[in-house]
């Protein structure tokens, strides 16, 4: 960030500020100090969606745990009675528990953002890294609170998520027994992923705040990909975009909304009502809808190591990302070949989701023919890998891009000219 | 000159200060490992979770073609009385054709009685029982499929179904663990 030559009005704010310049550094980060390309589209506004949406989880987690109590043979009473007897518990609950979906809605479209603009290229690679190491600490917290409610699924899904450990050579067993705190998912278990599920978005937290920090060294992305050459590409971040994101939020809530008041439980499984039970496996086991794709990608694999690190894979080899990408240009708006295969990308890992949800065994009526999960599964995986070992690398080296506009400056003053033609 | 005669012999000469920095910095490493090791080992399970290993279980209760089902350190074991068919099916089958091969007889203390953790050796979930090709097991997470041995026949697990230590204590009473 640059030096601040922010000056409070205030003589009594001028002199705290001197001595912990904290309000130059709102100044500077969230207010008119901050200069963003004047072309950023409305996929920008993901990333203060996403920084709503932690604080969400943090202010009603907080708050639920009150009245929430970690024990196996207590935990699951605990939210019931969060759900009936606390005031406005349900409420709480219900914005937790679909928060947690927003949040990952909200920050799969901002992933996307980045692939599709190529924000994760030269000089904004930290930037990137940071972001996939919050998706991950998000994963990480996500399973281990939807063990809290000590319900089947919770049981379940804990007993499945960490025996794919076992799978590790030599030590796998051992592993196990260590991250279950005895044979098998139990009190122990529960307690530690309850202190877990509560430090985890502190840390997501502080590295939100280090995400920020690199993007504001080399400024933000924006449609077109090209460098901001000057002042006159930029607005400052407050009023314009305060306001647009601001809009953005207005749109989200009642989105939000619509699931915590009228679908409350469309996003969880009917079988976390029924308390945990050792003893019976659910018929299916589904992991929440955010897991989808990768289990599917597990379970395509018949090898039950080489799945486990395929599962893995898939998410790491986000991290290659800015040099896969060889491209001239980083916006896709200009590389429609690799834009398409891009859009594939998107559908398949939406097909991915689609065959996680469904057991391998069944199989897909698609006009007269039918295709097993397992299959349409492996295929889709084969084409999530191909994608980003073969399509990215190859394609981006090989296609010419359109030609890149000279300035953002320029590029905005046309389409306003096209939007109001000469009066 | 003298300080350049003292620069050389610092940079290329070891001295009894690098030896100092060196012996501190291991003490110190060692220091902190030994102080990490409870903070890591207080995951690992507790002894009230290893002190309940061992269940005692009446077999006289359970018919022949039937299945019970116990708890034992937290994990369900199926304690059944096969019936003569099912024992011949289990040794009729050609080992090599097994993914994880051990023969029906290595399994057992007693023909009859078969006594395993029923937990899927892919990832953890309780098979149901006579289901599944082989009429044995049948895992509905991921779709393993299970003999009359608890052996693997057919999905992705990758070994049989583990075969807890027990003792017979007498004709009528197991003893798991």
């Amino acid at each position: 960030m640059a030096t601040s030559n922010y000056q409070p009005k205030n003589r009594f704010l001028r002199a705290f500020n001197e001595q912990l310049p904290i309000l130059s550094l709102i100044h500077d980060s969230l207010g008119p100090g901050y200069r963003a390309p004047k072309n950023l589209n409305y996929w920008w506004n993901f990333g203060s969606l996403a920084g709503f949406c932690l604080i969400v989880q943090i202010v009603t987690g907080i708050v639920l745990v009150m009245h929430y109590t970690p024990h196996a043979d207590l935990a699951f009473d605990s939210v019931e009675h969060i759900m009936r007897d606390v005031n406005y518990g349900w409420l709480l609950r219900y914005i937790h528990a679909n928060g947690a979906s927003m949040f990952f809605i909200v920050v799969y479209i901002h992933i996307f953002r980045g692939l599709f603009y190529g924000s994760y290229r030269s000089p904004r690679e930290t930037l990137w890294f940071l972001g996939v190491i919050i998706y991950l600490l998000m994963m990480a917290t996500g399973f281990m609170g939807y063990v809290l409610p000590w319900g089947q699924m919770s049981f379940w899904g804990a007993t499945v998520i960490t025996n794919l450990f076992s799978a590790v050579p030599l030590v796998g067993d051992e592993i196990v027994t260590f991250l279950w705190g005895g044979y098998s998912v139990d009190n122990p278990t529960l307690q530690r992923f309850f202190s877990l599920h509560y430090l985890l978005p502190f840390v997501i937290l502080g590295m939100v705040i280090l995400h920020i920090w690199a993007l504001h060294i080399p400024g933000s992305n924006n449609p077109l990909g090209i460098d901001v050459q000057g002042p006159q590409d930029q607005v400052p971040f407050h009023p314009y975009y305060t306001a647009k994101d601001a809009f953005g939020l207005g749109l989200f809530l009642i989105f939000f909304a619509v699931f915590v008041f009228y679908f409350p439980n469309f996003l969880g499984h009917p079988d976390n009502y029924i308390e945990a039970n050792p003893m019976v496996t659910p018929a299916h086991i589904v992991p929440e809808w955010y897991y989808l794709p990768f289990y599917a990608i597990l379970r395509a694999i018949p090898d039950k190591l080489g799945g486990v690190v395929a599962m893995f894979a898939a998410i790491l080899i986000l991290f290659a990302m800015p040099w896969l990408d060889g491209s001239k240009a980083r916006s896709s708006r200009f590389r429609p070949i690799y834009r398409t295969f891009l859009w594939l990308f998107v559908a398949n890992a939406i097909l991915l989701g689609y065959v996680g949800a469904n057991s391998p065994d069944d199989f897909l009526h698609l006009g007269g023919v039918d295709i097993s999960f397992l299959t349409l599964g492996r295929i889709a995986t084969a084409y999530y890998f191909l994608f980003f070992l073969v399509i990215v690398p190859v394609v981006s080296r090989w296609e010419e891009p359109l030609p890149l506009p000279k300035s953002i400056n320029e590029e905005v003053l046309k389409k306003a000219a096209k939007a109001a033609p000469a009066e | 000159m003298a300080t350049t005669e003292q620069g050389t012999s610092e940079g290329t000469d070891v001295t009894r200060r690098d030896f100092l920095y060196v012996a501190s910095g291991a003490f110190a490493a060692v220091g902190a490992a030994a102080a990490a090791w409870p903070l890591i080992d207080q995951m690992n399970p507790s002894a009230d979770v290893l002190a309940l290993s061992s269940i005692e279980v009446d077999l006289s209760a359970i018919d022949v073609g039937q299945s019970v089902t116990v708890l034992w350190r937290g994990k369900p074991v199926f304690v059944r009385h096969r019936t003569p068919k099912e024992i011949e099916e289990a040794r009729a089958v050609d080992l090599a054709s097994l993914p994880d091969p051990q023969a029906d007889e290595d399994r057992v203390q007693k023909p009859e009685w078969l006594i395993m953790v029923g937990v899927c050796t892919h990832l953890g979930c309780v098979p149901i029982g006579e289901r599944g090709d082989y009429d044995g097991w049948f895992c509905p997470c991921h779709g393993s499929h299970y003999d009359t041995s608890g052996r693997i026949r057919k999905g992705p697990a990758p070994k049989n179904l583990e075969v807890p230590e027990y003792v017979f204590l007498n004709d009528t009473t197991v003893k798991i663990g």
